[in-house]
């Protein structure tokens, strides 16, 4: 997994709430057996019309916009546990989704994958999603170690809160199946031991 | 202080923990299916790492499957493929796999429950988010992703954060014609898409005590829709009857001495709860939905409500519909009674019980997808599957079908589909598609109608399961 420290970059808005997984990457993209590739269909059928052509009203097809933070409304990622949800957003180029809301199984499968989910206020949310519709050359500093998202222009920052086992996963890019292996022990303990 | 069932559950199962981090769970059991393996699979063997429990693992072929003609090669290249890779991985590492055709394939959430796979007490994960199903049996059991799915095969284990406790009680009497899907849709109408995130839930009250198994699955199924990693009930009677000869449940002295244990996880009288919701059993009516979210339903008697959100608005604007209005009389061109919330044997009978000696109106294509080879033979052995032939319906073979459209049982952009399935997202039935979830009942009263139509004035001379 791809170590996280900081990241400064622009940020594209979607200001929509309860974004699901059907949304992020449709079912009829999951026939694949490798992780590659889910990028080029994220948000598959909102970035282009029915006749295939880009749907200009997107914010990820509007030129103005760009970047490597996604910032959407609250909820976002409910509904199914596709990973390959997670691996569409980091294939596209995502590194961050700030939300005031993310759904359990999808900000699991994000910090699996190296993708840093920022839950923030509404308050500061509503801010950031007017400030990058505005101006959307505003650099957004997120830095993992101090766990703050700072919008570079208005001096306006705020903290967030991460498990601090996944941020030190985030941070040096484990993953949990190295923990689990060096537990093999106490595991096969458990196993010889259960009492139910 | 009293545990909770969830605590009981969670507790015995917790092999160590972290200190200021998570806890590793040891996993009972873990189900897969063809879609969220492949690649966990592809992960162990880059690392070279093996599945440390193959006999705890059980697959089958549910997502990807066509529901026609399944004797025969599986035409979409990268849905055969698939499935061979599947057969491959489960092979090679000495899984037991249900392929397609084979008698015990179904949907993973309908299949391993009838086997007896599925037993109280347990802790069961699955590579899809309806695994809260199993909670149904006094079970812990949650959807994982497939970085999840890769961690169970090399250890048996998860890191897990305990989650909150969330009880949601229903007391008092069913009004006719009010099957376990309103109750969740009635559940999921008042709290919202997200009140559960970060809780598992626990189901107590009257109307879950009498509710059968299925209706039990049924409702632990759709918590996931309201935001709930996991749904459970306390085991009872019910469950142990259901559980008892089934083919891999415990035997003779085993088994008593399992029912034993599972009789003490109901949760204590003075446990407490993170959160609770009372909600009055009269108060609920069949349920539909208008939006594009499992949280946007309104009583059939009901209008859609007003609200000026952008996003509620953008749901409204996808599905055609306004707010203020009812959905009575819609015309509705398509009707699918399947996945793994309805398609078990009861979800037919109700169906068959108001389809009898009615015909299907000319306008609607009407697919009937059981969960499984099992439930499929049992519609054919009670004589159900003739009476949806003579009135017009067409009986599919076993598959998720129309609830996700992976295979070819899409409905087409534009047109409304009543479902009995779990999720009515923007083209979650094909691109461009508007799904109102109901239950079997009303999805069989609107096939008959050709619109969408007051059950529980149809249904006042019929003798209801």
């Amino acid at each position: 997994m791809e170590k996280f420290t900081t990241l400064t970059s622009r940020a594209i808005p979607l200001a929509i709430e309860n974004v699901d997984t059907d949304q992020i990457i449709p079912a009829r993209f999951l026939k694949a057996t490798d992780k590659i590739g889910f990028g080029d269909n994220v948000f598959r059928d909102w970035r282009y019309n029915k006749h295939g052509e880009p749907n200009a009203n997107f914010s990820l097809n509007n030129s103005k916009y760009s970047g490597s933070i996604l910032v959407a409304g609250d909820n976002f990622g409910c509904g199914s546990s596709r990973e390959h949800a997670a691996w569409a957003l980091v294939g596209f180029g995502f590194k961050v989704i700030v939300s005031s809301f993310f759904a359990d199984i999808f900000k699991g499968n994000a910090l699996n994958n190296g993708l840093l989910p920022v839950q923030v206020s509404e308050t500061f949310l509503k801010t950031l999603l007017e400030t990058i519709e505005n101006k959307p050359e505003t650099q957004i500093e997120v830095n993992l170690e101090s766990q703050t998202i700072s919008i570079s222009n208005l001096n306006t920052s705020e903290s967030f809160d991460i498990d601090p086992y996944k941020k030190t996963c985030m941070i040096n890019g484990y993953d949990d199946i190295d923990y689990l292996l060096s537990k093999k022990e106490q595991i096969e303990a458990f196993e010889a031991e259960k009492t139910y | 202080m009293g545990k909770t069932l969830f605590d009981k559950v969670w507790d015995a199962h917790v092999v160590d923990s972290i200190q200021n981090g998570p806890q590793i769970l040891y996993i009972d059991k873990h189900l897969i299916h063809e879609v969220t393996s492949p690649q966990a699979f592809n992960e162990l063997e880059d690392r070279n790492i093996p599945v440390f429990r193959p006999d705890q693992i059980v697959a089958t072929a549910d997502h990807n499957t066509p529901t026609l003609n399944q004797d025969l090669p599986i035409k979409d290249e990268l849905s055969r493929k698939q499935l061979e890779q599947l057969s491959k991985n489960c092979a090679k590492n000495g899984i037991t796999l249900y392929e397609l055709g084979h008698k015990y394939n179904g949907i993973v959430h309908v299949m391993a429950p009838e086997l007896g796979i599925t037993q109280p007490g347990m802790t069961m994960v699955c590579g899809d988010s309806h695994t809260s199903t199993h909670g149904a049996f006094g079970t812990i059991a949650f959807g994982i992703g497939t970085s999840q799915v890769a961690q169970v095969f090399a250890s048996q284990c998860l890191l897990l954060t305990k989650p909150k406790s969330l009880r949601v009680t229903v007391n008092g009497s069913l009004k006719n014609g009010v099957l376990s899907k309103d109750v969740i849709l009635y559940i999921i109408s008042k709290l919202g898409t997200n009140s559960g995130t970060g809780y598992f839930c626990e189901y107590a009250g009257d109307v879950f005590e009498n509710m059968s198994m299925e209706g039990r699955m049924t409702v632990c199924n759709m918590s996931i829709e309201m935001g709930a990693r996991g749904g459970m009930i306390a085991p009872d009677q019910t469950t142990f009857d259901y559980v008892k000869d089934r083919e891999f449940a415990p035997q003779g002295g085993a088994f008593d001495k399992k029912v034993a244990y599972w009789e003490t996880l109901p949760s204590d009288d003075d446990a407490k709860f993170d959160k609770e919701y009372y909600f009055d059993a009269e108060d609920i009516e069949p349920m539909l939905t208008y939006g594009t979210n499992p949280g946007m339903g309104i009583k059939i008697s009901e209008t859609i409500p007003m609200d000026d959100n952008a996003s509620f608005k953008k749901s409204l604007e996808y599905m055609n519909f306004e707010a203020g209005e009812s959905l009575i009389n819609k015309p509705i061109n398509f009707v699918f009674i399947g996945s793994c919330t309805n398609s078990r044997i009861e979800d037919f009978r109700v169906a068959a019980n108001f389809i009898k000696g009615k015909q299907k109106a000319n306008n609607v294509t009407a697919w009937l997808v059981p969960g499984s080879k099992q439930v499929e033979a049992q519609i054919i052995k009670e004589g159900l599957k003739d009476i949806f032939e003579n009135a017009g319906f067409e009986l599919r073979q076993p598959g998720c079908s129309a609830c996700l459209a992976m295979n070819d049982d899409k409905i087409p952009p534009g047109e409304y589909c009543v479902s009995t399935s779990n999720r009515n997202f923007e083209g979650r039935q094909g691109q461009g598609s508007r799904t109102i979830l109901a239950s079997p009942l009303v999805a069989a009263a609107t096939a008959v109608a050709g619109k969408i139509v007051d059950v529980t004035k149809e249904i006042e001379t019929l003798e209801l399961a």
